[in-house]
């Protein structure tokens, strides 16, 4: 079915747990609209006036309708209990620990992603209000010892592949929306609070990162780029970032 | 001086008449601009054909939409169909008209604060319009207005937005304060609580959910005005920025206020949309199949039960502002369990076709065609119910194929059946078989290919509000072409539409006139005594050994 | 045109009659109202950082003296609607006159109280404690004020009703004695939780 629902590529660790009760709720769906159309079907032809000139009062006996509406229900308890709230729990549950992860800060404003990798040191620079500027979008203070080698882009995410990436997610202005589709990821970036989320790419590509929450009249340009890699290509990635801020 | 008269009547009949007419013509406002964005999500960048000039060069240079146009669309778009069109028009228009007559009273229990709950409903409704010709042009934020996007939204759009929303809410209320006092107090004797119509007890719930939900967003109003006029800072935090500019305010506020806020009446509110519709299908099925309604108990069971929970199902539209496993499983259980009750109707609606005698009259196709369409939208709400499924569908056009399944071909159709079978009560004549018949297949299909497609392009991860259509991006492309398919449907549906606005205006001077109860139906509104009273239970239908297929609430027991 | 029943009288099966049951109603909503703004006001303290010394910013006595005059109007307010019930007019005038005074004793005391912040350059958009001190009193002082125009309207016009329906005069009276009791809760709520917590 999953060929059938269409859906991107999927190209991280949990994304298997998402599609397939992505699945069982369509089949689901599916099983409940072919048997109330069969039925619906069914009556409109075998009551329709001509055929039943005299209506029974008593219509419909018996209680299976009540067992169906049992099942619907035995079937939504299973789906939520046994799968939508565990793989839920693993995503804000189950953080893995930053040192054998991946980790970025993602600020949103209109209409860009800003993005800020620690860098070398492993830290990231302090930030302040006041230092925003054109050419600093994140407020990032260079004289701070951490801050120093920081490697900031716009729009630009890079990701090794099979590594847990762990995203800190806030917003300078509006409430934006980081989605990464193919990573079945997708979180509000909401100004004043700081949201974390986590994934691990199992899958090599270039994709884009969307806005999914209405934050303007370019909301529908709010487009950034992700890249999914192996180890080695992003450790050049990050080099050359890394070479570029020493230009600088 | 004859149409003012009208204007300051306070005779539920007449204030039910006008709201039915104003919300008609708000109805026709929204569709129209959703015609227009559906042009620009079809052909982005293009000009709108033939009334493109009229726009403006502010919002449509050329006559090609600007993005702070799109918005504006989108956003007037919602709040006009859900708040000036299908409530008014179900609960205002319907409830008024029949509610009184059903339970047998002569008039509302306030019928001065009935017309004043009209009054409030215009004056918003006019405010609403009125603010697409300020600087800046209306509110542009969605329907749903989020913070702080909708606080600090340049011009006075928003503003008006806000003062409209609250006239609005003073009119549901005075009408809902109406409508409950009617049904509790002016029952015609006889009409005992389980002798009601389920129309009625549809109109009752939905009343108590229009008090209780509206004043939170009354609430938030409130307090989004004082941020937008007076300068606090209720849905603003510490540390914006915007444009590069750190924000002059005393910050502290929270952005998911508002998102509370808000969803604690919009959720109820989309029971508001829905159970006046089940309450007419329910009406039009009973009758069309004469046969009493199946499990008509279990339905008004199900009817408390839905209205209670949809008070604690709001934060699943939340799901993705940081929320923990508990608070998550909780709004998921309570949204697996609110399709429960929602299930027992609609099966106790498909079961009551069962046994009967079936008459394909247009109000009948109408409400027939409701039942698999308003199963779409349900069943279609279930991924988006678990937070998990949620994730890829959040904020895709996946959700707006859902609750336009709902609302459109659900809710609308509901309303269409009631229009062509309450025409003959309100007018004695019949409107015309064979344009209803036109105008429900044209539609039929029309919706359909314009909502199913959203499905689609929603699982391909295509984001909505978006002004291109998702153009730019590389999941949308194999998609996109989807988009014309849905425009051209949507105009499709406008032209079908043009057959029951002729029938309407057609009927209402040349219809087939008829007698006083053309439906040989059951319940008090037919009843031509002034003062009636009620023998038995709502619908018996084709009872066996009645002289007539049908015998009327208020016709006496026959000595034996 | 026939009447619309139970205006006047109760309806045996329900045990109220219609304004009543529609203030009852009415009253519901707001307490909705109201209670989304403290559930805001909750939100807004529980998230907050630093949130000022409510004592120390708003005058306690102040409000104190406030509480007091509207727990008079609300007994005052009472005891008029028993005079109506005893049938004495006259007496009716007196204390609905008095409850209409402590009325505009507490508007003059919030006056200064809000003239009093403005002075010393404190406002709404100072910091949201005063935002929202501002939205909830400024709520209720508007839900006051509607009440003493009915109060005004039943003192004056409206009171010749008496003469041509005194039953329905004093269930009028009534109602909004329902209504005074109400918007005196509300103040009761507000005093605790925007004063003394």
């Amino acid at each position: 079915m999953m060929d059938w629902l269409g859906m991107p590529v999927a190209a991280s660790a949990h994304a298997g747990d998402v599609d397939r009760l992505m699945v069982l709720v369509h089949w689901l769906m599916l099983v409940l609209f072919v048997g109330w159309g069969g039925f619906l079907l069914y009556v409109l032809v075998r009551f329709r006036r001509s055929a039943q000139p005299v209506a029974m009062h008593k219509g419909m006996r018996g209680s299976w309708s009540t067992w169906i509406e049992g099942g619907i229900l035995t079937a939504e308890v299973i789906l939520l209990a046994f799968f939508s709230i565990p793989t839920w729990s693993a995503r804000v549950d189950a953080f893995p620990s930053e040192q054998q992860s991946t980790v970025v800060r993602v600020v949103a404003e209109q209409y860009a992603w800003n993005v800020h990798y620690p860098g070398p040191d492993g830290l990231f620079g302090r930030t302040d209000l006041a230092l925003l500027g054109p050419s600093n979008p994140l407020g990032l203070d260079r004289s701070d010892p951490a801050g120093r080698d920081d490697i900031t882009t716009i729009n630009q995410m890079h990701f090794p592949v099979d590594r847990p990436v762990i995203v800190h997610l806030s917003s300078k202005d509006m409430i934006h929306s980081f989605a990464l589709p193919q990573m079945r990821v997708k979180q509000d970036a909401i100004p004043g609070l700081a949201q974390p989320v986590w994934f691990t790419p199992t899958t090599t590509g270039q994709w884009e990162i969307a806005c999914s929450q209405l934050c303007g009249l370019g909301h529908y340009r709010m487009r950034g780029f992700y890249t999914v890699e192996s180890t080695a290509e992003y450790e050049a990635w990050l080099a050359e970032e890394a070479a570029f801020l020493l230009e600088q | 001086m004859r149409f003012f008269k009208y204007l300051v009547s306070t005779d539920h009949k007449v204030i039910g008449l006008l709201y039915a007419g104003t919300s008609l013509c708000f109805l026709l406002i929204g569709f129209a601009l959703v015609l227009v964005m559906r042009w620009q999500l079809a052909y982005p960048g293009e000009p709108v054909p033939l009334v493109g000039g009229l726009f403006g060069v502010a919002n449509a240079p050329g006559g090609i939409v600007l993005p702070e146009f799109y918005n504006q669309l989108g956003a007037m778009h919602g709040t006009i169909m859900v708040f000036l069109g299908v409530v008014p028009l179900a609960v205002g228009a319907f409830g008024n008209y029949l509610v009184p007559l059903q339970v047998g009273a002569h008039d509302m229990a306030f019928p001065r604060l009935n017309l004043g709950s009209y009054w409030f409903y215009l004056a918003g409704g006019l405010v609403m319009l009125a603010s697409f010709f300020v600087t800046g042009g209306a509110a542009n934020n969605g329907w749903t207005s989020y913070a702080p996007l909708s606080d600090l939204a340049p011009g006075h759009g928003q503003t008006l937005w806000l003062v409209g929303m609250g006239l609005i809410i003073v009119s549901s209320l005075l009408g809902a304060i109406n409508v409950i006092t009617t049904i509790v107090q002016l029952r015609a004797p006889g009409l005992t609580w389980f002798r009601l119509p389920f129309f009625v007890w549809a109109q009752f719930i939905t009343s108590f959910l229009l008090l209780l939900a509206f004043p939170a967003l009354q609430a938030a109003a409130i307090l989004q005005g004082m941020d937008r006029l007076v300068g606090t800072s209720f849905f603003l935090p510490s540390g914006l920025a915007v444009s590069g500019q750190a924000l002059n305010v005393a910050g502290g506020g929270s952005a998911l206020l508002w998102q509370h806020l808000f969803w604690f009446l919009a959720h109820p509110e989309v029971y508001v949309l829905i159970l006046p519709a089940l309450g007419i299908v329910a009406e039009v099925i009973a009758n069309n199949t004469r046969k009493p309604l199946w499990g008509y108990r279990s339905m008004v069971y199900s009817v408390f039960v839905l209205g209670f929970l949809s008070f604690i199902v709001w934060a699943h539209h939340m799901f993705l502002t940081g929320m923990g496993t508990t608070i998550s499983a909780f709004f998921q259980a309570t949204t697996m369990i609110i399709s429960i009750p929602s299930v027992i109707i609609l099966s106790a609606l498909m079961l009551s076709l069962y046994g009967g005698s079936i008459r394909f009259t247009t109000p009948m196709l109408f409400a027939l065609g409701f039942l698999p369409m308003f199963g779409i939208g349900g069943l279609t709400g279930l991924p988006l119910g678990l937070a998990t499924t949620d994730v890829p569908l959040h904020d895709t056009t996946y959700v707006v194929g859902h609750f336009h399944y709902l609302v459109a071909p659900g809710t609308l159709f509901a309303l269409f059946a009631g229009i062509y079978y309450w025409f003959p009560l309100a007018t004695g004549r019949m409107m015309n078989d064979l344009l209803g018949r036109v105008h429900f297949v044209g539609s039929l299909v029309c919706m359909n290919l314009i909502f199913m497609p959203m499905f689609v392009q929603g699982l391909a991860g295509v984001n909505r509000r978006l002004w291109d259509g998702g153009e730019q991006y590389a999941h949308a492309q194999s998609v996109l072409s989807l988009n014309v398919t849905m425009s051209m449907a949507a105009f499709g549906l406008a032209f079908f539409q043009l057959f029951f606005m002729v029938n309407l205006f057609m009927s209402l001077r040349g219809g087939r006139v008829v007698g006083a109860n053309p439906w040989q139906a059951t319940t008090l509104e037919w009843s031509t005594e002034s003062s009636v009273r009620a023998y038995r239970d709502p619908y018996v239908y084709s009872l066996p050994g009645a002289a007539a297929d049908f015998v009327p609430q208020d016709q006496p027991a026959e000595p034996s | 045109m026939t009447a619309i029943p139970y205006t006047t009288d109760v309806r045996p099966d329900t045990g109220v009659t219609n304004p009543k049951l529609g203030m009852w109603l009415f009253l519901a909503s707001e307490v909705m109202l109201f209670g989304s703004l403290l559930s805001a006001y909750v939100l807004l303290r529980s998230g907050a950082l630093t949130w000022p010394d409510q004592s120390a910013v708003l005058s306690v006595p102040l409000a104190t003296v406030n509480t007091v005059i509207l727990i008079a109007s609300s007994v005052t307010m009472l005891r008029a609607w028993t005079a109506l019930t005893a049938g004495n007019m006259r007496q009716y005038r007196v204390r609905m006159g008095v409850t209409l005074v402590l009325g505009a004793v507490f508007l003059a005391i919030k006056t200064f109280e809000y003239s009093d912040k403005f002075a010393h350059g404190l406002g709404p958009a100072t910091d949201n404690f005063l935002g929202l001190y501002f939205v909830l009193t400024g709520v209720h002082v508007l839900h006051l004020a509607g009440g003493m125009l009915v109060n005004a309207f039943l003192l004056g016009p409206g009171a010749r009703m008496w003469r041509s329906d005194p039953r329905r005069f004093t269930q009028r009276v009534e109602v909004a004695a329902i209504y005074w009791h109400f918007v005196d809760a509300v103040w009761l709520v507000l005093f605790v939780v925007l004063y003394l917590l």
